[in-house]
């Protein structure tokens, strides 16, 4: 296939596959890009969602348009971004136009209340795989917990902690330990 | 006129939102407000149904109101100017990342963010699951009970994850089990 069209048509698979906010779309990406396709790595994906987070527009939009530049530059970022959208389009179009009702009726909100279920199911083990890429050591494992607990508790924002744990890690990998390294 | 507008409306929530798409809503609530296109009863139901369907919520939520507003043109542009933000940033950033690849200082950088983004990514999957697992109880108990059935589907959903041959089915395959159990079993 056309990598322009398989970049789109992926894409537009993983809009579909969405359940909820960017968040849920990571365990579909880990699936079609990292493992199907190899457009990007465990540890790409977890950049693209920290950049994504503290950048302006959406988590899900951010992503898939950085892993469609790194494949193919701007048009491969502009096709995927698209993509993404696409599926929305169509469905969200549809529903407005005939069931604006749709949120109300008793089949959907069982059907989504275990659709959720799964999400965090599929999250809970997609941060597994992360965690076993990106927790390597005792300073990446402290920045992990302190995250998660600054994160839950004290509800920072996303931004002030990626800022943070990037300083931290410019601090700990890039002068400590280079230093130790030279000697 | 509309049309343009809406594009431009969006593109500020695309350039002004960072997060989620729980991030837009306060400046959705702020267009409806100003501009008159929908009231805080009809965004309430667009989060809804944004939520229920496939699709990242932000973008479903743009080219809802870009619908509602001005039919399926308004979709459009809604969500275009939505996205159009986004590529512009990101491309400028994945551009100096991949020329600063090599550089040792990017790359500690970036050896920090990752366990902090893995904590963001589970953070989210902590609330979306206390959301998920905890229903309200009565208005006048404040109690809260446990949904039972909906935690015993996510553990055993996560289990088969785990399993080694069942972690080959794709994702979308447990989403689309859970819906039918969830729909079966009245969750």
């Amino acid at each position: 296939m056309n990598i322009y069209a398989d970049l789109f048509l992926t894409f537009a698979k993983i809009g579909v596959c969405t359940f909820g906010g960017g968040y849920a779309m990571l365990p579909i990406l880990q699936r079609e890009v990292v493992e199907k396709k190899g457009w990007a790595t465990e540890e790409e994906l977890t950049d693209y969602f920290a950049v994504g987070q503290c950048t302006p527009g959406i988590i899900a939009v951010n992503t898939a348009t950085f892993i469609g530049y790194k494949h193919k530059g701007v048009p491969g970022g502009i096709l995927t971004t698209l993509g993404v959208v696409f599926p929305s389009l169509v469905i969200i179009t549809a529903i407005a136009a005939f069931l604006s009702n749709f949120a109300g009726i008793p089949l959907v909100q069982h059907a989504l209340a275990g659709i959720n279920a799964a999400v965090v199911a599929l999250i809970a083990s997609s941060v597994l795989k992360l965690a076993k890429s990106n927790l390597k050591d005792a300073v990446s494992g402290g920045i992990f917990l302190a995250g998660l607990a600054l994160a839950l508790l004290l509800k920072l924002s996303p931004v002030i902690l990626i800022v943070c744990a990037g300083v931290i890690g410019w601090v700990v990998y890039g002068l400590i330990q280079k230093g130790g390294e030279g000697k | 006129m509309t049309l343009l507008l809406l594009f431009l409306e969006f593109a500020k929530v695309g350039l002004f939102a960072v997060g989620g798409g729980l991030a837009t809503i306060p400046f959705l609530q702020d267009m409806g407000t100003r501009t008159g296109w929908f009231t805080n009863a009809d965004l309430t139901t667009m989060i809804a149904v944004s939520e229920s369907t496939p699709g990242p919520m932000g973008v479903n939520m743009a080219t809802y109101v870009g619908f509602e507003t001005a039919g399926l043109p308004g979709a459009v542009l809604a969500t275009l100017g939505l996205i159009t933000p986004s590529i512009a940033v990101i491309i400028v950033i994945a551009g100096f990342l991949e020329k600063f690849r090599q550089s040792k200082t990017v790359d500690s950088v970036f050896r920090g963010l990752r366990p902090a983004s893995t904590a963001l990514i589970a953070a989210a999957g902590l609330s979306v699951a206390l959301s998920v697992f905890v229903a309200a109880g009565g208005a006048e108990t404040h109690a809260f009970t446990l949904r039972w059935p909906v935690v015993i589907l996510s553990a055993v959903i996560f289990l088969c994850t785990q399993q080694k041959k069942l972690k080959k089915l794709h994702p979308v395959a447990f989403i689309a089990i859970a819906a039918v159990a969830g729909a079966v079993f009245q969750f």
